[in-house]
């Protein structure tokens, strides 16, 4: 039998606000253990928590940006556990009426738009972080990151493939990194995400038995994950086995997800409101006035990028796939305004080194050795006749390794263009007169000779030789 | 008489005066304390090194006339629910036996900067559940006016250390009756002021949506004084409310005359003692006689008060109790792995009560009975605070006893929780609307234990019922006894 996977993603994005949701606390990330806290974070008996303005501003942002509805009193609630680095026993999030629900988003699929539905987004306290095996027999809680703000979005079960998983997943990231609300960093756990996988037989409308991966912690992560997941259950079913409801991890070197305790599963939560803190009410004047603020969004600006720059769809895709990527290119073409050009090296030979050295999900273009603006000079180069597209693939990569200016490596390396007629003239007689054979040959008619006779003569300068230059003189040398 | 046994005011003039000093008033107080705690045990910790420092610098501060605020230089005393920084703070509980807060509640950073002297920490009922004050983890307080008795509870350390002079005032916090109800209990004036009125900040949390700080006190007046000192807007608590804090010590004058008090028949029924009716009639009867307007009114939903109010309390208790896990501070078990360290160490941290209520909550909030449970709770609490707006609708101000009965003995009840829930049967309902309430002596039963009136007041007017109460204490003399004048 044919199956058909079900997913729907709970993502954790970590809002970039100075401090944290119910205090003053810095949110950096690695400070000092503990570092970053207070009373209130750390859950002293007596502390009370009151609502940071700017994380509601930012859930409104991230609200509004993917097409939700806004629930004007919504609550905060408490979620009640155990755990060590839970300091009240209970996290504050949103339970019933989170601040927004019903939203989409729309993704491509293999040349197609796909939209998919939003259930909630709600906002929530982090956790702290318990680090084990260092001292013995006992483990210590390092509560920085108690109290960090997050926001919780969680996607309809409307995803059929680990490829759409991780469209929704790039499309979304992309959003809120254009909203300001979140870097999107996976490795720091800034942007983090837990799949829902359920599968049932092609064709059919009911939902199978759902199974909850956790620890996905990068694009590739949860590709592989999901695809696992997918096969593992298909495998379960046509063999006549039976699914339990069940949280599963996913083991990144063994490649496979396994079963965590059910009994962490079986949890009971106890959810009310929080007393502490009043019912949110968000009046319609804020909500425009956030609505008025927010940024240009990716699909606005990929379509800003094919209509102003004339760029193909795929490359101005490719190019508001991410909000840094997006600014370094229109930094890029404002200090030189070749939009075709800057984007072709973006595409080309920057996301290839970016595969090469593997960086494509840990990369911050603030750390890439060639600014926007370099990259600009480098294309100007090119169109202004200085160095040759072969050449300038030499520059870009001694950019790459010394951050020089690509002028400073073009005069220090001696790289500039010939053009100047006189002396290409005398490469030429000087080929010509040690390639006498072939010379005799093309005037037999063999044409190929002729670009022989060019590469000769390009290689007798170093490349540096204007290639229209030559193939203009040596045509008229020949004749 | 000494000059522990003063009000607030007096000795706020007295000290203004120069006819004593903070230094005298404070030994004054340490030396009643020293006389007479050893049998009432009011207090859990007497920080007699730190009040005599406090009582140095107020003596500075005064003689440099610089300070007009009416506590500088006043011994009081905290419920030890209160957080003092540096001074230990334990809510009566092992679990926080040994716990030494890193900072100080906003009311008691609000007594420090009027330069009140802070002598020590009461006893109460563990984490502020009870109403005796017999439910602590070290010992029980014993009524001043009658050893055998309960001083009420949970503030029952409070109540009894001002009935006691053992401080010139203090202050407790009261969730469903914690301040007026040992305030009935031992003779003296225990003011709830409406929720939000006062920052819960650095206070131990009990039920987040009903707990309140209030002043206990020897007379109204002094009731008015120290709210003012505590009431306002605090930007650390998200519940208290920005509105301006009136005088109410100069709003205590002006009479009755033309004020319409409700009296609600649901509240004088079967079970009550008769000596406290009689009590609370003739008060009435004294405020009609002073030009009050006497309403007959209903609160049709009282009789469901108790019942909600544990769900409520509990469920919300049971949250706010997760915290003592013994990870980071106070008592922790030795156990084999991280789930027995939390079991063991509630197990042997927290008293009897305490563990029924966070099982009640826990009962009350868990999936399948959230809805039958909490919910309807909630619904039925916004119909008693309906009750209490269409009140309002007609009169200024309701008039109740305080409690149905005057002080029990010590250990009568604790056989039988529902017996002793019943205590706060008149002073639950308010908590559940978040209004404000006094409670004040009315007079004696034939044992010579005090009764109290309670005065509830519209959302924030905390200004007609400290009105109402002093018109009704200056035309008599019950405010004026002490224990030992009996008999
Ligand atoms: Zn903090």
């Amino acid at each position: 039998m044919n199956y058909e996977p079900v997913i729907g993603l709970e993502v954790h994005a970590q809002l970039l606000t100075d401090s944290k949701i119910f205090c003053g606390c810095s949110t950096r990330f690695g400070a000092e253990p503990n570092a970053n806290t207070c009373p209130v974070c750390i859950g002293l008996p007596g502390v009370l928590p009151v609502l940071n303005r700017k994380v509601v501003e930012f859930a409104l942002r991230a609200g509004l940006a993917t097409h939700c509805e806004i629930t004007r009193a919504s609550r905060l609630a408490r979620k009640n556990y155990f755990y060590p680095d839970l300091p009240k026993g209970y996290q504050i999030s949103q339970y019933e009426l989170p601040i927004c629900e019903h939203g989409y988003i729309d993704i491509e699929v293999s040349g197609a738009t796909k939209r998919v539905r939003l259930t909630r987004i709600h906002m929530e306290e982090d956790a702290g972080k318990n680090i084990h095996d260092q001292h013995g027999d006992s483990s210590l809680v390092d509560l920085n990151r108690a109290g960090v703000p997050l926001l919780e979005i969680v996607s309809e079960p409307d995803l059929r493939s680990a490829d759409e998983a991780v469209s929704y997943l790039k499309t979304l990231r992309a959003i809120v990194q254009f909203l300001g609300v979140c870097d999107g960093n996976m490795e720091e756990g800034s942007f983090r995400c837990d799949a829902n996988v359920s599968v049932r037989p092609a064709g059919s409308d009911r939902l199978g038995t759902k199974i909850e991966i956790k620890n996905l912690n990068s694009f590739k992560a949860i590709e592989k994950a999901i695809a696992f997941e997918i096969e593992r259950q298909s495998d379960v079913l046509s063999g006549g086995g039976q699914l339990v409801q069940e949280t599963r991890l996913w083991d990144e070197h063994r490649e496979e997800t396994r079963s965590m305790r059910s009994k962490e599963s079986a949890h009971d939560y106890r959810y009310f409101p929080d007393p502490d803190l009043l019912p949110l009410v968000i009046n319609a004047d804020w909500i425009a006035e956030v609505r008025a603020g927010l940024p240009e969004l990716p699909a606005a600006r990929k379509a800003r990028f094919m209509q102003g720059y004339q760029l193909p769809a795929y490359e101005a895709e490719l190019l508001t796939s991410r909000k840094d990527i997006a600014d370094y290119f229109e930094e890029a073409v404002t200090a030189h305004a070749n939009a075709k050009a800057v984007a072709n090296w973006i595409v080309g030979d920057l996301f290839r080194v970016l595969k090469e050295q593997k960086l494509d999900e840990e990369f911050y273009i603030d750390r890439w050795p060639v600014a926007a603006e370099r990259l600009g000079e480098l294309v100007r180069l090119i169109d202004q006749g200085k160095i040759s597209g072969k050449i300038a693939k030499t520059v870009f990569a001694e950019m790459l390794s010394s951050g020089k200016s690509p002028q400073q490596i073009v005069s220090d390396k001696g790289l500039e263009q010939v053009s100047d007629r006189s002396s290409i003239e005398i490469e030429i007689d000087r080929v010509l007169a040690a390639n006498g054979k072939q010379v005799e040959q093309y005037k037999s008619g063999n044409d190929k000779i002729f670009g022989y006779l060019v590469g000769q003569v390009m290689k007798a300068t170093g490349g540096k030789a204007n290639p229209q230059t030559v193939n203009n003189l040596l045509r008229a040398k020949l004749q | 008489m000494t000059l522990a046994a003063l009000t607030l005011h007096a000795a706020s003039d007295t000290l203004r005066r120069r006819e004593c000093s903070s230094v005298e008033l404070t030994e004054a107080v340490l030396a009643r304390i020293a006389a007479s705690d050893e049998n009432i045990r009011a207090y859990l910790t007497v920080d007699r090194q730190g009040a005599r420092d406090q009582a140095r610098q107020a003596d500075k501060l005064l003689s440099e006339n610089k300070s007009d605020s009416p506590l500088l230089g006043v011994p009081l005393a905290l419920k030890d629910n209160f957080l003092t920084r540096g001074l230990k703070t334990t809510c009566a509980s092992k679990i926080l036996g040994d716990f030494v807060p890193p900072y100080d509640a906003t009311t008691v950073a609000k007594l420090r900067n009027a330069g009140a002297v802070i002598v020590g920490k009461t006893n109460l009922d563990e984490f502020a559940m009870g109403s005796s004050a017999e439910n602590s983890a070290f010992h029980p307080t014993r009524n001043p006016w009658d050893g055998a008795r309960v001083p009420g509870g949970s503030s029952g350390g409070s109540a009894a250390a001002v009935a006691a002079d053992e401080c010139i005032a203090a202050l407790g916090t009261d969730t469903g009756g914690s301040i007026r109800q040992p305030a009935a209990c031992c003779g003296i004036v225990g003011l709830k002021p409406s929720y939000g009125r006062v920052s819960r900040y650095g206070i131990i949390a009990f039920a987040s949506s009903m707990d309140q700080v209030g002043p206990m006190t020897k007379d109204v007046r002094d009731s008015a004084l120290l709210l003012e000192a505590i009431a306002g807007h605090d930007p650390a608590d998200a519940t208290s409310v920005q509105r301006p804090v009136p005088k109410y010590s100069e709003a205590l004058t002006g009479g009755v005359k033309g004020l319409r008090l409700g009296v609600p028949r649901e509240y004088f029924v079967a079970g009550m003692a008769p000596e406290v009716e009689q009590a609370v009639r003739r008060a009435i009867a004294e405020l009609e006689k002073q030009g009050a307007r006497i309403e007959d009114i209903s609160l049709p939903h009282t009789s469901y008060a108790v019942a909600v109010y544990y769900i409520i309390a509990t469920a919300e208790a049971s949250s706010n109790l997760a915290r003592y896990d013994g990870m980071r501070y106070g008592h922790r078990a030795e156990a084999a792995d991280l789930n027995d360290t939390y079991m063991l160490s509630r197990e042997e941290g927290f008293g009897a009560e305490v563990k029924r209520r966070i099982m009640l909550g826990t009962y009350a909030l868990s999936a399948g009975y959230y809805e039958a449970y909490y919910l309807k709770a909630q619904r039925v609490r916004a119909l008693i605070k309906r009750d209490f707006d269409q009140a309002f609708a007609s009169c200024d101000a309701i008039v109740t006893p305080t409690m149905p009965t005057t002080a029990f003995k010590i250990g009568e009840k604790t056989q039988d929780p529902l017996q002793m829930y019943l205590s706060d049967i008149y002073t639950i309902s308010v908590n559940l609307a978040g209004l404000p309430a006094i409670s004040l002596p009315c007079g004696f039963d034939k044992a010579g234990l005090p009764i109290g009136l309670q005065i509830i007041g519209k959302p924030f007017d905390e200004a007609t019922i400290l009105r109402v109460a002093y018109a009704y204490e200056q035309a008599t003399e019950c405010h004026t006894m002490k224990p030992e004048d009996r008999g």
